[in-house]
């Protein structure tokens, strides 16, 4: 296993979580920022490195009045918090920066001070896939699906299994967005949305953020905290088309991020007790299940409805509820990567016991990015 | 007042030929005169091994289909159900559409179903590419 250098030190989300009508975009990430530095018991002074999403990182860094010496904008939608991860430890390593602070925030459910992401008439998806009717990334995001299911023989109710599993989780966490334990009759019998997918296998729209300290590990031992360290990392991009992806029954974009990370941190999928797969749709932990290699993509649908990934399962997955039950305010990443802070730190409401090795894969757009942080609590 | 209609691509220089082409009830595809790879969207390079001499060709329209959802909620131009599909052309490439002339139901649209090109014009300059069931 890889000596990592670079360690989590600092890590909370926005004091509320759900609807927060009262606060704007960018003070979210205030909070979440706020919180973070507390976690870590820093100073703002101390913040030699910041990174964000949506927003430029001039906006942010300005709000909370800090004065960077590297900055990173990367923006590929919920994922985007995973590859500022492995740029900021990659920064340290190399001496541009001692402490770096990554931040998201959505005001997704209340719009407040909300971004706006524009699709212009004249980009290739404005000409190609604009005028066919698509809308929101429920009307794009399971395009795929019908084609996965057919390809790997998946059926409907192996996936509304996805969404009452992570109920299951969720009924856990006393910050859960959805509470109420959910059948697989009820998924298949909620409103539809986009067929194949209804309204339970749809991930939630909520508000709120979350932050991330980082530092060096030979630092980290100083702080407040139990230092979570970063075992290995991976990332890769696709296409902003969905219909342009190389194929539908598998991700490019995570077939590249995962193994990548498995690689850097040189385990095997049996040493990882605690596994996020983002799951802005219910399909997401299946195609994370077959692209990470944890399985053949043919035995992903049954291995969930076996129940393997709920609680008391041999692969916990999705501990907080997921975008599904948690809470979705957009760009869910940076939520994926605080619960496995949290598991690592051995405070998840839904604590795995014993955990010593998470791996946090994240999606971008729909399909078009990836991410992948494995975190370990042991140097 | 005008029904409030479907968003409407503004073609740019290297998009041009495709939309000329379906303002001719033409699907126009390019093919690397180096690779021989056939690619879609526009654009005037092979993305398979970078060369610069491509030709546009005229597509059978001729494709079957790869996948879809069928969407429920109201978007403008749009009646709910409403399928928004990917085709996969005989020559390869694919791209995005609506399937006409069939119900939108998961009875009809059968995946790998056997489609041709069906042409809708918008307006003087935007004729938009759409498929229907192959006939016979």
């Amino acid at each position: 296993m890889r000596r990592n250098p670079v360690a989590v030190v600092g890590a909370a989300e926005t004091t509320e979580l759900g609807v927060i009508p009262n606060v704007s975009q960018i003070q979210l990430h205030a909070d979440a920022a706020l919180n973070a530095i507390a976690d870590a018991g820093l100073k703002l002074s101390d913040i030699d490195g910041f990174a964000t999403a949506v927003e430029t990182p001039q906006q942010i860094a300005h709000y909370l009045g800090i004065t960077p010496t590297w900055v990173d904008g990367t923006s590929v939608g919920g994922c985007s918090f995973m590859l500022h991860v492995r740029h900021a430890a990659a920064a340290i390593e190399a001496g541009l920066c001692k402490t770096v602070l990554i931040t998201h925030a959505e005001s997704g459910k209340s719009n407040i001070g909300r971004t706006p992401r524009m699709i212009g008439p004249d980009s290739l998806n404005g000409q190609f896939e604009l005028p066919y009717g698509v809308s929101t990334p429920a009307s794009t995001f399971p395009i795929p699906v019908l084609r996965y299911m057919k390809t790997h023989g998946i059926t409907h109710e192996q996936i509304a299994m996805v969404a009452v599993v992570q109920r299951e989780w969720a009924a856990k966490n006393p910050r859960a967005t959805m509470k109420t334990p959910i059948t697989v009759e009820d998924v298949l019998n909620s409103r539809m949305i986009a067929y194949p997918f209804r309204i339970l296998q749809c991930c939630l729209v909520t508000d709120g953020g979350g932050a991330l300290i980082l530092t060096s590990a030979d630092r980290a031992r100083d702080f407040p905290k139990r230092p979570v360290y970063i075992l290995g990392t991976g990332e890769s991009v696709e296409t902003p088309m969905v219909s342009q992806m190389q194929t539908f029954d598998s991700s490019r974009a995570f077939r590249v991020a995962g193994p990548l990370a498995f690689r850097e941190a040189g385990i095997s999928h049996k040493d990882v007790d605690h596994l996020m797969i983002y799951d802005a749709f219910a399909h997401l932990p299946l195609y994370g299940l077959g692209d990470l290699g944890f399985m053949p993509h043919e035995e992903t649908g049954q291995f969930i409805a076996d129940g393997n990934t709920r609680p008391g399962g041999k692969l916990p997955l999705n501990t907080n509820g997921g975008g599904l039950s948690y809470m979705h305010s957009g760009m869910y990443g940076m939520y994926a990567l605080q619960e496995s802070v949290r598991q690592m730190r051995g405070i998840a409401p839904a604590q795995v016991p014993g955990a010593k090795i998470s791996v946090c894969h994240g999606v971008g757009g729909m399909f078009a990015a990836s991410g992948t942080i494995i975190f370990t609590n042991e140097r | 007042m005008a029904e409030p209609a479907r968003a409407r691509p503004k073609p740019t220089p290297e998009t041009q030929h495709f939309w000329d082409g379906t303002r001719a009830n033409e699907l126009r595809l390019q093919r690397c005169d180096g690779c021989a790879h056939v690619y879609f969207p526009p654009r005037p390079f092979c993305p398979a091994c970078a060369s610069r001499k491509v030709s546009v060709f005229k597509a059978t329209g001729k494709a079957t289909l790869y996948s879809y959802v069928i969407h429920h909620r109201p978007v403008p131009g749009f009646t709910p159900p409403y399928a928004i599909a990917v085709v996969e052309l005989d020559e390869g490439p694919r791209m995005m559409s609506n399937i006409v002339d069939c119900p939108q139901t998961p009875e009809a649209l059968e995946l790998d179903m056997k489609l041709e090109v069906a042409f809708e014009k918008l307006d003087d300059n935007i004729t938009l590419p759409l498929f229907r069931p192959a006939k016979g």
